[in-house]
């Protein structure tokens, strides 16, 4: 199951040169551009790992792709994301937020149902993946 | 085989083009020109800058009339006495660059070792890393450069930097454009403890020293954008200013010229301020008199070797 969360989820992934331009764009309006990775998709699993920091001053797009491309090389097996942060409010928020890169095999999530007290039942979603021990969730190593 | 060869009308996207209007369309003659007025003497980089641009405009022709071409290496070290001009003409050459569009951005990152060597173990790496990304299509400007090579420690950081540096030079040459600049001996010391680089740069440019005249002119630039002018006399009390301070140690061509013009006008308002029931017109104010050049500690000096 094709996990969607942030921008263009619904839109057949980017291209490199579509991210490019999304990118620049940020950079045009002033945001800090960030990296990130996880094997955790479940959607409540909003604090992903940071691949370095914020990167901030940027004038080309050319300097995030470059990241990237190193964090694609470590973990092409799991989702990579782009936050691009505005700090005009005076702290920084999130204004634009994408995947960039996915693992091939995406397993979905099974819906657990736990019978509770009286004829009241909860519901959680589960990955399949995170079944595994973190690493190794999609076939990496 | 032959018509495959041959660019023909369906592929190439054009097959004769105007050089003059191409010329005028990228603008790159307004940004040659002011670097001919505004900069004084450095013939030889002037026409080293002419040549790149005219290759570069070529380069651009030829990619539109389908011409292969890889693009040209535009990494660059600027070598020459202190003052000579380097950083100015960086910032110049990184205008030219953006308008032909070689660089996507135009703009230039000026750093030096500090920026790109860290302090322990495994801190050099992001720290460069982050430099390069902010130069990412500008350019870059490493003053200094020799500092990054510190022969007498084996194991000092700056060589980690130089590895970093080499790659991305190599491998995002569309990206980013790399200009070292340093003093002419040291520069020729650090490139021949690191042959990577030198074959890496393409364009090495020699600034040369001005000659007194040039540095006269510089004066008189300089004070003409500030809204002074020397009176008839301290021009020539200033041209023998030039002569002495040549002479004497710490020289350092362009920069020395502006320290002693700030110190004139200091003088000059001292002078004026000495005496305050005066009417001052706007020509006073703007007038250096040969008595503030001829109190500077240069003519005491010369007089007493005299």
């Amino acid at each position: 199951m094709r996990v969607t969360q942030g921008c263009f989820s619904f839109l057949p992934d980017l291209t490199d040169e579509q991210i490019t331009s999304q990118v620049q764009y940020a950079l045009g309006k002033g945001w800090a551009v960030n990296i990130e990775f996880t094997d955790d998709p479940h959607p409540r699993n909003t604090y992903w790992e940071m691949w370095g920091l914020p990167m901030f001053d940027l004038q080309d797009a050319a300097g995030v792709l470059m990241e990237l491309n190193e964090c694609r090389k470590i973990y092409g097996d799991r989702y990579i994301r782009l936050s691009a942060f505005d700090s005009s409010p005076g702290w920084e928020s999130v204004r634009l937020s994408f995947i960039v890169n996915r693992p091939k095999e995406e397993p979905g999530f099974r819906l657990e149902r736990q019978e509770s007290d009286g004829r009241n039942t909860r519901y959680t979603t589960k990955s399949y993946a995170v079944d595994r021990p973190e690493g190794r969730r999609y076939g990496g190593s | 085989m032959n018509e495959a060869a041959i660019p023909d009308s369906t592929t190439a996207v054009e097959t004769a083009v105007d050089l003059r209007r191409e010329f005028n369309e990228v603008g790159i003659g307004e940004v040659l020109d002011e670097l001919d007025r505004e900069l004084i003497g450095l013939k030889p980089v002037k026409t080293r800058i002419r040549e790149i641009a005219a290759l570069l405009l070529i380069e651009r022709l030829r990619k539109r009339m389908g011409l292969a071409t890889g693009n040209p290496t535009l990494h660059m070290s600027f070598t020459g006495n202190p003052g000579t001009g380097k950083t100015t003409v960086a910032l110049r050459i990184a205008a030219i660059l953006h308008k032909l569009g070689f660089v996507r951005r135009g703009h230039v990152v000026s750093v030096t070792r500090d920026e790109l060597v860290g302090q322990y173990i495994g801190h050099t790496a992001p720290k460069t890393k982050e430099v390069l990304k902010k130069a990412m299509g500008g350019v870059l400007f490493i003053d200094e450069a020799y500092y990054l090579y510190r022969p007498d420690n084996e194991r000092d950081y700056g060589q980690e930097a130089i590895e970093i540096l080499l790659q991305v030079m190599e491998n995002q040459r569309d990206d980013l454009v790399v200009i070292l600049a340093g003093y002419g001996d040291r520069m020729d010391k650090f490139f021949a403890s690191n042959p990577g680089f030198r074959s890496r740069i393409a364009h090495h440019i020699d600034f040369p020293d001005y000659s007194d005249d040039e540095l006269l002119s510089i004066a008189e630039l300089m004070l003409t954008e500030q809204n002074y002018k020397f009176s008839a006399d301290a021009e020539a009390a200033f041209v023998r200013y030039i002569a002495l301070r040549k002479t004497q140690p710490l020289f350092s061509n362009a920069r020395s010229i502006r320290n002693a013009l700030d110190r004139i006008r200091l003088r000059q308002a001292n002078r004026l301020v000495s005496d305050l029931d005066r009417v001052l017109t706007a020509d006073d104010i703007m007038t250096l008199e040969a008595s503030d050049v001829l109190a500077s500690r240069v003519f005491e000096k010369g007089s007493e070797e005299k």
